[in-house]
């Protein structure tokens, strides 16, 4: 499977995550996040940047509870919580705001 | 824990060198996938596994993707119990400053951060398997 951006296919696995991270840009993440009915705010980038941080720093992306934990340590016990994250990504915070971040989908995700 | 008897002991035991199988990787994936459902988990690094620990890994020759640094995850998934089998480093002529430093933070103590691997003798092995509802070997 894939998706086009800009007049480029870029490659994805048959849910829709990109197959190779280095192809990842914003555009691409803006795509990722139209086909998942998701308009990119501020919070959101917040989100999948944090995410991306996170993958460089531990090769793995984080279970929703270690996500919220995380994002609760670094911006606040008011984004840190999961109503929080499932108003930004309503089917699952981990799984669409990985995909949007260009991640493979997070190790242990329901 | 919530839900009464949800919870179980689980042991992971890493027994081979982190490259050249697929062992350790798999086993790092179990792991946090346990650790996801919120069980109870330990490790224990034995054999060659104690290589796993190793810090300052470099697979750019082999053409690997280094996963050294998830081992500094298990913190944030509350996997706090890593035991490394003292003998094992011994043979091998490691010690403890070897290892990565791997470290959890502990929320009830204002996220203190506070050591995670514990050496451990044979016998200490022993009683460790004694305790677990559910080991697996790696």
């Amino acid at each position: 499977m894939s998706i086009e951006v800009n007049g480029k296919s870029i490659e994805t696995d048959e849910e829709g995550y990109i197959l190779n991270l280095s192809d990842w840009d914003e555009d691409i993440a803006n795509e990722l996040a139209k086909e998942e009915g998701i308009d990119m705010s501020e919070n959101h980038w917040e989100v999948v940047n944090f995410l991306r941080e996170y993958y460089d720093e531990y090769q793995i992306a984080p279970a929703v509870r270690v996500l919220t934990k995380a994002i609760g340590k670094k911006l606040g016990a008011e984004k840190g919580n999961s109503k929080y994250l499932y108003e930004l990504f309503p089917y699952g915070p981990a799984k669409q705001a990985c995909k949007i971040a260009g991640l493979p989908k997070p190790t242990g995700c329901i | 824990m919530s839900e009464a008897g949800a919870t179980k002991k689980f042991l992971y035991i890493n027994r081979k060198a982190p490259y050249g199988t697929i062992y350790a990787w798999e086993s790092l994936e179990v792991v946090l996938i346990g650790a996801a459902f919120e069980q109870d988990v330990s490790l224990l690094f034995m054999d060659d596994g104690v290589y796993q620990l190793i810090k300052g890994m470099d697979t750019k020759g082999i053409g690997m993707k280094n996963f050294s640094a998830t081992y500094s995850a298990l913190g944030d998934y509350d996997v706090n119990k890593i035991y490394v089998d003292k003998d094992a480093l011994a043979e091998r002529g490691l010690t403890l400053e070897d290892l990565q430093h791997l470290v959890w933070e502990d929320e009830n103590e204002d996220w203190a951060e506070k050591d995670s691997i514990r050496l451990v003798s044979r016998d200490e092995i022993a009683g460790l398997l004694e305790e677990q509802d559910v080991i697996f070997n790696f």
